[in-house]
């Protein structure tokens, strides 16, 4: 394995023409090859099996979210933020909350924070529940570790649905507060569910990280660099897994993540196992938080009734909001001048910039393994091409 | 030794396949046409019009103030004003929609309309077998399909429902009381004026008499 990484680091790309056009192949992989979750297309060259050179092509699921955005007004692009990362809606409701509530300065009362707090991190245990499925989908074990982790899935889903209505596309964040509150019995559910969890991470831990054909498809493989990593702009789980210890909910303490203990899970080596492994400990991190946050969650207000649902006017001025979603930093961008719809509208996608460095990480791999890396990094062609 | 992993691996799935037959934990799958899954009484689909009574042309909860229409974000909704006007649900004179229909191949379900409308008349759905052969036609739902009763709406989501009901009640007994302190009035009024007419012609006593009566006015 380790002779495999000395020799492949020592190819260029630019003494690629040199070898000769007739002895390399150009590949298309995608827009409709079944790993690559969604309609995204990789231009691969290949020697044989091993990727010389490889240039990402999206935007085939480009639907304008940002322009038509600046012609909504403001609540009006909140059902529009769920559909960015169709995984993790209620993550991308809070960016987007988080954004207009410091552009109107609006206050969110306690118990809404909490429901936030609750609501995003059931997320964040659904989103990598998920990628973990794929990812082994990717690897070629069909259809078990991912129907074990849809099966999860399957109860949060039906959390939110009992809350918010919608099982994914859940449009529940309001401007200082939530929609609803929960209705009775609902805190018990997901009290429930929350208990069950780590049940499954450890069938899950079980099933397949000693898998010895796990190890070899992933250890040493897709290797992403701590000075890569911050130089490129990775963030979330991804760039945990290079050893860059900064998780936005530590650093920001937005929200109420202040009075909550966890801790961030860091890797070591930056490779595809470590991006794996790091999930798993996302996740218990989670269910702490989680613990925490049913056992404290206080009674009151969910929303500040002062807040206009229509006709709100924020005064002129900008905002950026941002978040530790589960796929890294989400941000939004807003800047207003006093009308009913955002001036400007930007949205910070983590899946976009984490996948810039796709290209770094496959060279000098094999053609099976840009798959696996591709699965590692966790996109979502909602949100990176919007 | 090599393959350890793997056999643990499979012991799992033994695990959970052997245990199908006897956790119902472990067997989450549901027959879906023949077997169907407990309705969750948040759940939401699209949009429906609420009516009171039997007539549902008569009894429309719906004003035609063109609301939603304004705040639907991907604009499904259609409204027509009509031209005359008809008692709503409290009493009152208003218009209804001539026209309303929402295509539903267009709505993204965000259920924005349900909390701007200010007369708790578009509600959402939970009906979910809606495929149809016509792209076009079928999926453009006009007043008449869109129009369900009362009662549907509390069978499907209870605890809003009594909430609404309860709302409305106040609202009617609020406008029955207007309308009595309004007749109540006129009465006065009516006594005060044969009271007046009564003291130019005989004693300016009668006058005194009308007051406490004029007090229902407030």
């Amino acid at each position: 394995m380790s002779d495999a990484t000395n020799l492949t680091a020592q190819i260029d790309i630019n003494t690629i023409p040199a070898l000769g056009k007739e002895q390399l192949l150009e590949l298309a992989m995608g827009p409709q090859h079944p790993s690559t979750h969604g309609v995204f297309r990789m231009n691969v060259v290949l020697d044989g099996e091993r990727v010389m050179k490889l240039k990402p092509v999206f935007g085939y699921l480009h639907r304008n979210h940002e322009k038509i955005a600046e012609s909504e007004t403001y609540l009006g692009s909140m059902p529009y933020t769920d559909r960015l990362d169709y995984i993790c809606s209620i993550t991308n409701n809070w960016a987007y909350a988080i954004a207009v509530e410091k552009l109107a300065g609006i206050e969110v009362p306690e118990r809404a924070e909490y429901l936030r707090v609750i609501t995003g991190e059931l997320t964040r245990l659904q989103n990598h529940a998920c990628l973990l499925g794929f990812l082994m989908q990717d690897m070629g074990a069909s259809g078990t570790p991912l129907m074990y982790a849809f099966r999860e899935r399957e109860k949060i889903m039906d959390l939110f649905e009992g809350l918010t209505g919608a099982r994914m596309m859940c449009n529940y964040l309001r401007f200082g507060g939530c929609r609803v509150d929960a209705p009775a019995g609902w805190m018990d559910a997901a009290r429930k569910v929350v208990a069950e969890f780590p049940r499954f991470l450890d069938e899950y831990e079980n099933l397949l990280v000693g898998n010895e054909i796990l190890m070899d498809r992933t250890q040493e493989v897709g290797i992403l660099s701590k000075e890569l990593a911050i130089n490129a702009g990775i963030s979330g789980p991804m760039a945990r897994a290079s050893g860059v210890d900064y998780d936005i909910r530590k650093v920001d303490h937005y929200s109420i993540y202040d009075r909550f203990n966890f801790r961030v899970p860091l890797g070591e080596r930056g490779d595809v196992y470590d991006r794996y492994m790091i999930r798993f400990l996302e996740m218990r991190e989670s269910i702490k938080i989680l613990e925490q946050a049913m056992r404290d969650i206080p009674d009151g207000p969910i929303v500040d009734p002062k807040t206009k649902i229509r006709g709100f006017r924020p005064k002129p001025g900008e905002a950026y909001g941002r978040i530790e979603s589960p796929k890294g930093e989400l941000g939004f961008y807003l800047v207003s001048d006093g009308a009913l719809n955002p001036y400007r509208y930007r949205v910070r996608p983590p899946s976009l910039i984490n996948l810039t460095v796709l290209e770094d990480l496959c060279i000098g791999q094999n053609v099976a393994d840009v798959v696996v890396i591709l699965g590692s990094i966790d996109i979502v062609l909602g949100e990176v091409d919007r | 030794m090599v393959g350890k992993g793997i056999i643990k691996g499979m012991v799992e799935t033994a695990r959970n396949f052997l245990g199908s037959y006897v956790s119902k934990q472990r067997l989450t799958t549901i027959q879906y046409p023949e077997e169907r899954a407990p309705q969750i009484e948040a759940a939401r689909n699209f949009p429906f019009l609420v009516f009171d009574g039997t007539d549902a042309e008569r009894g429309l909860r719906c004003v035609a103030c063109q609301i939603c229409e304004k705040e639907c974000p991907p604009k499904c909704i259609f409204i027509e004003k009509s031209k005359d006007k008809k008692p709503d649900a409290t009493g009152r004179m208003q218009f209804y929609p001539a026209t309303f229909n929402i295509d539903i191949s267009v709505c993204m379900s965000c259920q924005i309309c349900v909390e701007v409308c200010p007369f708790d008349s578009i509600k959402m759905d939970v009906v979910y077998d809606l495929s149809n052969n016509d792209r076009f036609a079928g999926l453009l739902l006009h007043k008449q399909q869109l129009a369900k009763s009362n009662e549907y709406y509390n069978t499907i989501h209870p605890t809003e429902a009594a909430a609404v009901d309860a709302h409305f009640a106040e609202e009617r007994a609020k406008a029955a009381a207007k309308v009595k302190a309004a007749a109540e009035a006129k009465l006065a009024a009516e006594a005060k004026a044969a009271a007046d007419s009564n003291a130019k012609a005989e004693t300016p006593l009668a006058d005194t008499q009308a007051q406490p009566v004029g007090g229902g006015t407030r």
